[in-house]
């Protein structure tokens, strides 16, 4: 259980998360490294499927913390993100009061000593007690500190953006009836982004910018080979070269890592030692996501699987 | 060091890249923690810090390669690996410009300028250009005009005055030292140039940009050079990009309308009926929904060009837009601009109806046998002409009942408000039926136009 140690270097980033089965690229470790060293938190950004949560998870399991994880959506708001009354309790806790009121104020003569008796009866109506703690508010109350992901942050409204700057810039909230809640440890954030939409510059400012696009060949053969050991080193050439092929179509939507990632799964368990062109035009399917796609890449299957095995001889 | 990350930050903002000042301490604390021995590192750093998208991050690496490869001090004559011997003579020179002068090349009474280009001293000289660089604020350099300026400045901070006295003295008495030094000082002038040059690339890029748009955002669009056409389409890309921006954020705030009761109980069933949580109905907002009408005949060609592209462009923020262009008679083009490139879409627009004498009236007649339909109480109507009719009938009623079909119906046109209602133009009888009747002959005018057009279904 290694708790809160100061990531000692770069490097230390990098097997760190290597551990874990997430094979950072040298940016992605230098984003987190100065995250944990200033203190702030990183914003990727990226296609869908090269890793951006997945990151957050390596970390987390990396340092042995908790991961906190709030998806955002259209419609978020402050109680479903930050925290809530427990309106029902607070109702009860009326009712009871309303009985014992008669015990609290009992021997008050007039009406002003009633006030006074009144006011020096706490007041819990509005305390902790009855505060529902939503994600943002959880993480900041983990006393060994934890990893924030805040996924998706694209989806949410403008408004949610702005809710999010004190934590992300001060690490603390404000409750209007509790006053400011500070971090106990302050958490690592990381925030997620499909670039749906153009997020404001605030939160821009307050947050390190990191772009995770398609990983370079080398890195990819490199996950491929953290994520399913067992395929074999020929195939796992190929195929990585076969999906680089790909990505220079035009295409709806391109393969990304976790496509990749499932497509030598279903390889291994074809249990293929090679590529060919039936078992690809089988398999396609878990590469590309659209009808179309497919159809425009089938004719191009046997060229491409000709140049990735050319790429495996050479390198 | 940190002299040099401010003037690097400079440079970012010269290269487009926004740099505040909390991003810039950011940068700092982060470049004390990974430290400048590994330039790979350092970049990586800098784009995490100050670049917040993608562009931003392209063209801040390119920036970064730029600041950190400073030309190199040419030097014409073979490599004579001198050591730096005479350091104290180069550090400082236009401070000591009568220091002493014991030691260099010559025994002649010569300037430091003139003794360090004899000593051929490239990291003194490069130093020497350095240190004149910052006294001639180099990184204030903005517009390409201002190069020569700089580098007299900066040939002046190096003392060239007593260099030009020395080599006039020495003609006279040593002419062979003489012409090296002017040799020498021919070098220094080109090494000083390219400082300048890469100044300029550096910082100056952005304002030479801006400066330029500017004065394209206000030439009359029906005018400009072929050069200039492939830059207006950038410009009206951008302009398409910030009205996207500014329009297409959801305002939820504004669209909330009165108390939703029946969803209100539902919702607070669970407390007995005590409202804790509100619901609220939603304002119905209209969604954009353009016809526009688009004179192709030559003059205004460019112009509805143009206008076309924006409004196209602007898909996400208006997602029904109609498109016809006309000059004799009118035909839909939303189908070819939407499925071509600007350039071919308007080749093929221009070889179907372009270039003919514009007939309004036939064309109108056209729409309303046609496209009549396509107007709703929320479309908005835009015509964009110059009403020059020819003489011919401006069938002004069929515009009136465009006008009282549709939720505004407004008029564009090139021509100067001066011109409105002489020869054959029939402006001011269409104008009578229009919404809003407006000129539109630059850029920026074309940018408002559509703002306000776009703005009215906020």
């Amino acid at each position: 259980m290694a708790d809160t140690r100061p990531t000692a270097s770069i490097e230390a980033v990098e097997s760190g998360l290597a551990a874990q089965g997430y094979i950072a690229s040298r940016q992605i470790a230098t984003a987190v490294y100065l995250s944990q060293q200033i203190e702030k938190p990183i914003l990727v950004e990226g296609p869908a499927g090269v890793g951006k949560t997945e990151l957050a998870k390596a970390i987390a399991a990396w340092r042995g913390m908790k991961m906190i994880r709030l998806q955002c959506y259209e419609g978020l708001d402050e109680a479903k993100a930050l925290y809530e009354w427990k309106y029902a309790k607070q109702l009860l806790y009326t009712q009871i009061l309303k009985d014992k009121l008669g015990e609290v104020l009992g021997g008050a003569q007039t009406l002003a000593a009633a006030l006074d008796q009144l006011h020096t009866f706490g007041d819990v109506f509005f305390s902790k007690e009855f505060v529902e703690p939503r994600p943002l508010l959880q993480a900041l109350e983990q006393p060994a500190g934890c990893v924030l992901l805040i996924d998706e942050i694209d989806k949410s409204d403008a408004e949610f953006e702005s809710l999010l700057l004190e934590i992300l810039s001060d690490f603390q909230v404000t409750i209007p009836e509790l006053g400011t809640v500070s971090a106990v440890a302050p958490p690592t954030v990381i925030l997620t982004s499909n670039s749906e939409r153009d997020l404001g510059d605030a939160l821009k400012r307050r947050c390190l910018h990191l772009h995770i696009g398609f990983p370079e060949q080398k890195l990819e053969e490199r996950i491929v080979e953290s994520r399913v050991p067992g395929i074999s080193q020929t195939l796992r050439k190929q195929m990585v070269g076969f999906i680089h092929e790909i990505r220079s179509l035009d295409l709806k939507k391109l393969p990304s890592v976790s496509e990749a990632i499932d497509w030598a799964r279903v390889l291994v368990l074809l249990q293929a030692s090679e590529l060919d062109h039936e078992i690809v035009k089988d398999t396609l399917n878990v590469l590309l996501k659209y009808e179309a796609d497919i159809e425009a890449a089938t004719p191009q299957i046997s060229s491409f699987i000709a140049k990735a095995s050319r790429q495996g001889v050479f390198s | 060091m940190r002299e040099n990350l401010h003037r690097f930050f400079r440079a970012a903002r010269g290269a487009g890249v926004r740099v505040s000042p909390a991003e810039s301490i950011d940068a700092m604390r982060a470049v004390a923690q990974v430290g400048f021995a590994d330039r790979d590192i350092l970049r990586d750093t800098f784009l995490l810090t100050l670049a917040k998208t993608q562009d931003e991050k392209r063209s801040l690496g390119e920036c970064f390669d730029l600041f950190f490869s400073q030309p190199e001090p040419q030097q014409e004559s073979a490599e004579q690996n001198k050591t730096d011997d005479d350091n104290e003579s180069g550090a400082n020179p236009s401070a000591d410009e009568h220091g002493d002068t014991a030691g260099g090349a010559a025994n002649e009474n010569v300037g430091p300028l003139a003794q360090m280009l004899l000593s051929q001293d490239r990291s003194a000289i490069s130093t020497a250009i350095a240190n004149a660089s910052g006294a001639a604020s180099l990184p204030d350099i903005r517009y390409f005009t201002q190069r020569g300026i700089f580098q007299t400045r900066i040939l002046d901070a190096m003392g060239i005055q007593r260099l030009r006295d020395d080599i006039d003295d020495l003609t006279t008495r040593n002419p062979a030292l003489a012409e090296r030094l002017q040799e020498a000082l021919n070098g220094l002038r080109g090494t000083v140039r390219d400082t300048v040059s890469q100044a300029l690339l550096l910082y100056g890029r952005e304002e030479t940009e801006n400066l330029r748009n500017e004065i394209l955002r206000n030439a009359p669009l029906a005018r400009i050079e072929p050069r200039q056409v492939e830059q207006m389409r950038t410009l009206i890309r951008q302009i398409a990009r910030r009205l996207r921006e500014r329009y297409s954020k959801p305002r939820k705030r504004q669209r909330r309308g009165h108390l939703d009761v029946r969803r209100t109980l539902r919702r607070n069933a669970a407390w007995g009926g005590v409202p804790f949580l509100t619901a609220w109905k939603r304002k119905h907002r209209d969604r954009p929904k353009i016809v526009a009408l688009c004179d192709v005949s030559g003059s205004v060609a460019r112009v509805s060009d143009f206008f076309l592209l924006l409004i196209h462009s602007l898909h996400e923020v208006v997602d029904d837009v109609r498109s016809f262009a006309f000059s004799g008679h009118l035909i839909e083009v939303s189908d070819i601009l939407e499925s071509k490139s600007p350039e071919e879409a308007m080749k093929e627009i221009m070889s179907k109806v372009g270039f003919g004498s514009s007939d309004y009236g036939n064309s109108f007649a056209d729409f309303e046998d046609n496209w009549m339909s396509a107007i709703t109480p929320q479309t908005t109507v835009i015509v964009l002409g110059d009403a020059r009719s020819n003489n011919l009938d401006p069938r002004a009623d069929i515009l009136r009942r465009i006008g009282e079909r549709s939720k505004r119906l407004v008029w564009l046109n090139p021509e100067g408000r001066m011109v409105w209602g002489f020869g054959d133009s029939e402006m001011p009888r269409y104008a009578t039926f229009c919404t809003v009747v407006r000129q539109c002959a630059t850029a920026r005018q074309l940018e408002r136009a559509v703002s306000d057009i776009v703005a009215t279904y906020q």
